[in-house]
């Protein structure tokens, strides 16, 4: 990494261009679906079942939310299931600026965690000035986590150093609050966008990369994931720090909660399989992974009003 | 915006970067490394094999039957994976050779070429409908018997097996347009010597296209692999394949050495070792029988700088470790470009740490059984050498059943052309790692071997690929891809690898007479 000489050193457009490894879709479409196809079964399928609930940001972000819907999030993440099935809660709620606090008070010292999403998402189209505030605003009612949304505009207008200046100028705001950046990669389109995005946030300052909103389609894919998988595995050898990774949107049984983290299992290692440097973004997810988890146990389904809902 | 406006902007990044280093913890380079251990390790998940019916004693199959090898000999077929007996296997002698010859010219004669070529076809798309039905259990005793993956003997072999019929099938009836303006004739009576790596894929490749084009077939399987063969004799027997139309003959070299010195065979076709494809060209010399050969190879994996480096090396994945290297056009030679050779190889030390080698019937296994104890003293010599003329050799660590024939995956470094590891064919999970400065340096190396078989080319730049595959001297040139197949694609060698092609149009013609 390129360390800069003074403060009074001017940075030229070249010297800022991260310079990214190419991606071959076909290649990476390929690896991604090999995942899919591990078979997960018996002690192995309830251990990555159960990891997968840890490391689940529960989820809700719509216009309609209220305190009432917050309290249904907030004890569902903290205990997912009735004890004896030992389910251990779940990473984080994950909620608007707004329902911060109101998340703080019902999660108290439960030890999940608070995430806010925050610099004017989803689209991120907002003046900077004001996007540091609403990130200030949000830390300072108790968010433990950023979710921030990078502006695609930008980065597709190729002022990739403006969009990494950004990423900097809000992990400044975060203050002890941990960064994840959010690079909406179903509007990045691309695996050599989605890379040299991936590569620009870490650069600047993320603590976990995120593919979506959940707002577009697509939101997380495999392949997808996998590309910023592979990113963190350079920055890693590169750096010597771990950024963790959050695929959000889209994914919605356990069959597939357990392909991802095969995915990071055999891409980065068992270094990544804690909440701490991997998460899933979702709101449906967890009910059927509790369904699955039950099977595994009881040996037979339970209908899906036998699981609260978030 | 200008360059000049953005260069005016304060540089908040280059500030955030050393604020940066106290909240995100940093891992000393000497110890970064990935840790692929046991945190969550997967169970086992065994393919159901309760069904599958071995039969004690498998025979000839002649004439449309089952029948008892003249000789009364009979060898064992053993499991590489578990070393256990499998059955027994009848060995076949000149008379039994005769008698599947005999019964092969009868039906060419009297049932096979007289038929119109839409019957033919008709009988070829049953068969493919009937290895579709029996695709999994076809798979386990692949997996049984060869010791491959039942990821790859599912997903890869059968799938293949049956396009191959299909894509035959349709060419039956269309054989006048095959060859615009001339007219195709079927040669007669084809010998088919095939070996142990794919074995029904193989015998797909040299069954589909002969019986196509009118020929009638002796097929002789590899010794170590012969029973999927006969049971797909069972699928010919239930699509009423008429009596002769393909005979099955097992045994070991003398049976195969039987069948091309037979008289009265039209055609041979051969899959295997280049030491027994110099016999063969002997062998038939001065005879009115027509030739294929399809033998070894050392290919050149090429790796540019400008590569997709993470990709290019699921190419080295697949292109040295699918089916345990036992691959004639395994890319067994990697070429990197200096510039990317060090993140190439920790990648790939990486990569090989997350194969799993094990039981092949074990639906995660990635590397299997090593097919024969006489296949992994070959490996072990040839690894011997390496370390003695001064390669560093490169394992997973992966621990390894204590019955059965194992090899772990790996690679040497510090190779160069004069190596026997790099001159040599392994035909196992074996990798031989050498550099290049320029694009016509890979060119030359990778041309530097007497095969000529297949190559892989790695570039993120498309007019570099065209000028790369040009220069190749390799029958097969995939690029930013490895070990891919096709029915519909010609596959065949140059020099050393043999002549001829099989699959797609060209596929047809050594089975044809052109007038």
């Amino acid at each position: 990494m390129k360390t800069l000489a003074s403060p009074a050193h001017r940075a030229t457009a070249e010297e800022r261009q991260v310079q990214s490894a190419a991606v071959d879709h076909v290649m990476v479409e390929e690896r991604a679906a090999a995942f899919a196809k591990r078979s997960i079964k018996t002690s192995a399928k309830i251990s990555g079942l159960k990891l997968a609930i840890s490391m689940m940001d529960l989820t809700t972000l719509e216009g309609k939310d209220t305190p009432g819907k917050i309290a249904f999030v907030c004890r569902k993440a903290m205990q997912p299931l009735e004890p004896r099935y030992e389910v251990p809660p779940c990473a984080a709620v994950c909620v608007y600026p707004n329902l911060v606090r109101v998340a703080k008070k019902f999660l108290g010292d439960s030890g999940v965690k608070v995430a806010s999403v925050a610099t004017a998402f989803p689209t991120g189209l907002m003046p900077l000035r004001l996007k540091l505030q609403e990130v200030k605003s949000a830390a300072h009612d108790g968010a433990d986590e950023i979710d921030m949304v990078i502006d695609r505009g930008m980065f597709l207008a190729g002022q990739h150093d403006r969009v990494a200046d950004e990423i900097a100028a809000t992990k400044k705001a975060c203050g002890a609050a941990h960064l994840k950046v959010i690079l909406e990669t179903g509007e990045l389109q691309t695996y050599d966008n989605v890379r040299r995005a991936s590569d620009l946030a870490m650069r600047a300052g993320a603590d976990f990369i995120k593919t979506s909103t959940g707002k577009i389609s697509p939101a997380a894919t495999m392949p997808v994931t996998l590309v910023m998988l592979e990113a963190i595995r350079d920055y890693f050898y590169e750096t010597g720090v771990r950024i963790g990774m959050k695929p959000a949107g889209g994914i919605r049984s356990a069959k597939q909660a357990l392909a991802y983290l095969v995915m990071v299992k055999e891409t980065l290692g068992d270094d990544w399989l804690t909440p701490d440097l991997f998460r899933f973004g979702a709101s449906t997810l967890v009910n059927d992974v509790l369904r699955q988890i039950v099977k595994t146990v009881e040996g037979n389904y339970q209908g899906e009003d036998y699981f609260s809902l978030p | 915006m200008s360059a000049k406006k953005i260069a005016r902007r304060k540089p908040v990044l280059a500030r955030s970067e050393k604020s940066l280093n106290g909240t995100r913890p940093t891992v000393p380079a000497s110890e970064r490394r990935l840790d692929f251990g046991e945190r969550w390790s997967f169970a086992p998940a065994l393919e159901a094999k309760d069904y599958i019916q071995l039969q004690s004693r498998y025979q000839l199959f002649i004439g449309g039957k089952f029948v008892a090898p003249r000789s009364h000999v009979y060898f064992d077929s053993i499991n590489p994976a578990t070393e256990e007996k499998l059955a027994e296997i009848a060995s076949a002698d000149a008379r039994d050779v005769d008698r599947a010859v005999k019964s092969a010219r009868r039906a060419y004669e009297k049932i096979w070429r007289p038929m119109p070529g839409r019957e033919r076809g008709k009988y070829l798309y049953r068969i493919a409908r009937l290895i579709q039905e029996k695709a999994r259990e076809l798979a386990v005793l692949e997996t049984m018997d060869g010791g491959k993956t039942i990821k790859e003997s599912r997903d890869v072999d059968l799938p293949l097996v049956s396009a191959h019929f299909f894509y035959y099938a349709g060419w039956a009836d269309k054989l006048q347009y095959a060859f615009p303006g001339r007219t195709a004739e079927p040669l007669g009576v084809a010998g088919q010597i095939i070996p142990w790596n794919f074995p029904l894929l193989m015998a797909a490749w040299k069954l589909a296209p002969a019986l196509a084009s009118g020929n009638t077939c002796i097929l002789k399987p590899a010794e170590t692999t012969s029973i999927t063969a006969l049971h797909l004799a069972e699928l010919f027997q239930q699509a009423e394949l008429p009596e002769g139309v393909v005979n099955i003959i097992t045994g070991a070299g003398a049976t195969g050495k039987a069948l091309v010195e037979h008289r009265d065979v039209d055609k041979i076709a051969f899959t295997g070792s280049t030491q027994v494809g110099k016999l063969l060209i002997k062998a038939v010399a001065g005879t009115r029988k027509k030739l294929t050969l399809e033998l070894g190879g050392k290919a050149a994996n090429i790796i540019f700088e400008d590569a997709p480096i993470d990709q290019a090396v699921e190419g080295i994945i697949a292109g040295i470790y699918f089916n345990q290297g036992h691959v004639c056009c395994a890319g067994s030679r990697l070429l990197v470009q200096e510039g990317v050779f060090p993140a190439v190889i920790r990648k790939l030390r990486d990569r090989i740490a997350t194969l799993r080698v094990g039981d092949p019937l074990d639906k995660n296994t990635d590397i299997g059984a090593i097919n024969s104890r006489g296949q992994l003293d070959k490996i072990h010599e040839l690894v011997d050498s390496g370390l003695q003329q001064g390669a560093q050799l490169v394992q997973s660590p992966a621990r390894l059943p204590k019955k059965g024939y194992w090899y772990p995956p790996s690679f040497f470094t510090g190779v160069t052309a004069s190596h026997r590891i790099a001159q040599e064919e392994i035909f196992g999970p074996v990798l031989s790692v050498m550099t290049f400065r320029t694009p016509e340096e890979a060119i030359e190396r990778a041309n530097n071997t007497p095969y000529g078989l297949s190559a892989g080319v790695w570039t993120d730049k498309g007019s570099k690929i065209f000028k790369i595959v040009g220069e190749l001297r390799a029958g097969i040139v995939w690029a930013n891809t490895y070990n891919k197949f096709d029915p519909t694609s010609p596959f065949g060698g140059y020099k050393e690898s043999g002549f001829g092609r099989e699959g797609g149009r060209h596929g047809l013609l050594p089975y044809v007479a052109l007038s």
